[in-house]
């Protein structure tokens, strides 16, 4: 079943008439992982944003998303907050500034958890204390009462994910969430998002430049170059036969560097 | 933050006394001799060799510069800013009133200014590039472009003369503020709610926002994080708004004959009173450090950064 369907997505920016993204169709199904490549600009934070409903308001989107056979393009903006978070998760690229920089992390994580579920301030501490510390945070209460400045991109990354752990999406959207962190928290937390899915099994669209990354998590791959979808198919195929001809440029230039990435981290 | 707060105020202490010097200096390199200038100003028929020197060592101009500027300085601390030149009345009394109605003028266009600039930075931010925005927009451009003497000409002819609605000048009822600080405000709040208006806009577009709003975070939430984070800029912006709000009020007490340090210090200059533009200057440039500093600590006090950097 495809709990997610994507029909002639258009994206258009009012200001200079410009198309973004291209007539896209694509699904994602039940429990799957699809992953997003191309180069950048190609237009993978905007469909991501897209189904969100959170582009700009000069950004104009036109076509059908079907989520769980309900197009949410047309839906109101009330009802479309209320899926956010709640069905809908998003992780972002960039910890840092993912979050408020002059408050603590806890009240983004109260906000969010208050927004959706009648908990108590002591329900959603015990809540959110049991999920990082499955994402290997040590000290929770503590972390919750930083601010982003004083933590590392990879905790935040971690706990964008805790959160999603709290909240159980079913899908999750994450937009290059490794792409800010260096060698070793990347390991990590893809660690965290392997062990998400198979504990939740939420489905879950993977934006990344990395193919090695890529190979690793998702089911489903996606290609896109200058706001079209060029190439798409599962996994293996895509990476053994490709048939366009910008996908084997990719996988000859990324396989380096996900062998140089299992090299550090010592596996084979 | 304490400590943090002690730093910024042991270094503004310097900073007054550089300006405390320059301004002294500054009096000093004037071609005429103070002495020469009481003379004439009291009216001394002919200036004699004796009377000069018997003048000057009563101005205590006998002494050696660094001593002056010291004993000058004591006696400033002591608010003793010597005599006025013309009057011979001290500078205070006539200078303090003076800056308590300059003062009067000043806080409460500060407190429209900041209110206007707030309401409509953040209206016309949330609304970009609707009718809203563009409209206040053009129509405070409009309004900033006219020079302030020229806008108090108008809205007395309009308002004082023409209706006959509010006072033309002085300062005798709560209806003499209306026009000086209309004048004032348009002038500068079409300046700052554009500081606002594009501090919000940044904000805007941050991923925290970005990322509360995936989260589905109620709209109203965010926006509270939005104007925290931008009224930071907004706040140290309007700390440094309104020493210079209290030095440029000289072109509208005038027109409106407010009876000011502006209009004070226009009368001093004219009649090379110099006591009095030097109170003036150092009064001026110490609202300005102190403003400053005030700016800084409030700043360090809203943003967790920069007060763990410190
Ligand atoms: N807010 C916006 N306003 C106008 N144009 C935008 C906006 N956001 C994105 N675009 C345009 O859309 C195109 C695709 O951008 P997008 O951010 O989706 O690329 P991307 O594939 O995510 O790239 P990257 O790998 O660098 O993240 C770009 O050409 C960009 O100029
Ligand atoms: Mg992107």
């Amino acid at each position: 079943m495809n709990i997610l369907e994507v029909e002639n997505l258009q994206v258009t920016d009012m200001n200079t008439g410009q198309i973004i993204v291209y007539n896209s169709s694509f699904h994602l199904k039940q429990g799957n992982c699809l992953a997003i490549v191309g180069e950048s600009g190609s237009g993978k934070s905007v469909t991501c944003r897209s189904i969100m409903r959170l582009n700009k308001p000069w950004i104009h989107q036109s076509g059908d998303i079907f989520f769980k056979g309900e197009n949410v393009n047309h839906l109101s903006e009330k009802e479309m907050r209320k899926k956010r978070g709640k069905n809908l998760c998003m992780i972002l690229q960039n910890g840092m500034s993912a979050f408020d920089p002059s408050c603590v992390i806890g009240v983004h994580l109260r906000e969010t958890l208050a927004a959706h579920f009648g908990w108590s301030n002591q329900e959603i501490e015990t809540k959110m204390k049991k999920a990082m510390e499955s994402v290997m945070l040590k000290n929770p209460i503590e972390t919750m009462n930083k601010y982003p400045h004083q933590l590392s991109g990879g905790m935040l990354q971690r706990i964008m994910i805790a959160l999603a752990l709290v909240l159980e999406p079913d899908i999750m959207i994450a937009d290059e969430p490794t792409t800010a962190l260096d060698t070793i928290s990347q390991f990590e937390v893809i660690e965290q998002f392997i062990q998400l899915r198979e504990r939740m099994g939420c489905s879950m669209i993977f934006v990344s430049h990395d193919l090695g990354v890529v190979k690793k998590i998702a089911d489903d791959v996606l290609v896109m170059k200058d706001g079209k979808i060029v190439e798409r198919g599962d996994i293996s195929t895509v990476f053994s036969k490709a048939e366009h001809e910008y996908t084997r440029y990719l996988v000859s230039t990324r396989l380096e560097v996900s062998n140089h990435f299992r090299k550090i981290m010592g596996r084979v | 933050m304490g400590s943090y707060m002690m730093k910024r105020i042991l270094v503004s202490i310097p900073l007054l006394l550089i300006i405390s010097f320059l301004t002294f200096v500054f009096m000093n390199l004037s071609p005429q001799d103070p002495a020469e200038v009481v003379l004439h100003a009291q009216g001394v028929p002919k200036i004699t060799d004796e009377l000069m020197t018997q003048t000057k060592a009563e101005l205590g101009l006998d002494k050696p510069f660094i001593v002056r500027y010291f004993d000058w300085l004591v006696a400033c601390l002591q608010l003793d800013f010597g005599n006025s030149y013309v009057t011979g009345q001290p500078v205070w009394s006539l200078i303090g009133p003076a800056f308590l109605n300059t003062l009067k003028l000043t806080v409460v266009s500060s407190v429209v200014i900041i209110i206007l600039s707030i309401l409509l930075g953040v209206v016309c931010a949330l609304r970009e590039g609707t009718i809203i925005d563009q409209s206040v927009r053009g129509f405070s451009f409009f309004l900033a472009t006219m020079p302030p003497y020229w806008l108090a000409s108008l809205m007395i002819w309009y308002f004082a003369v023409k209706l006959d609605l509010l006072p033309t000048n002085g300062m005798d009822s709560y209806k003499s503020y209306i026009l000086p600080v209309a004048v004032i405000a348009i002038n500068y709040a079409g300046i700052y709610f554009r500081v606002v208006r594009s501090s919000v806009l940044n904000h805007l577009n941050e991923d925290y926002v970005l990322y509360a709003r995936a989260c589905g975070v109620p709209e109203r939430k965010i926006t509270m994080h939005i104007l925290r984070n931008s009224l930071q800029v907004a706040v140290s912006i309007f700390c440094m708004a309104i020493p210079i709000i209290l030095g440029s009020t000289v072109v509208i007490e005038n027109v409106f004959a407010w009876p000011g340090l502006g209009s004070l210090s226009v009368r001093s200059i004219l009649s090379r009173d110099f006591p009095i533009i030097q109170a003036y200057v150092l009064i001026l440039a110490a609202a300005f450090v102190l403003f400053n500093t005030l700016s800084d600590i409030i700043n360090a006090a809203m943003n967790p950064k920069l007060r763990k950097g410190l």
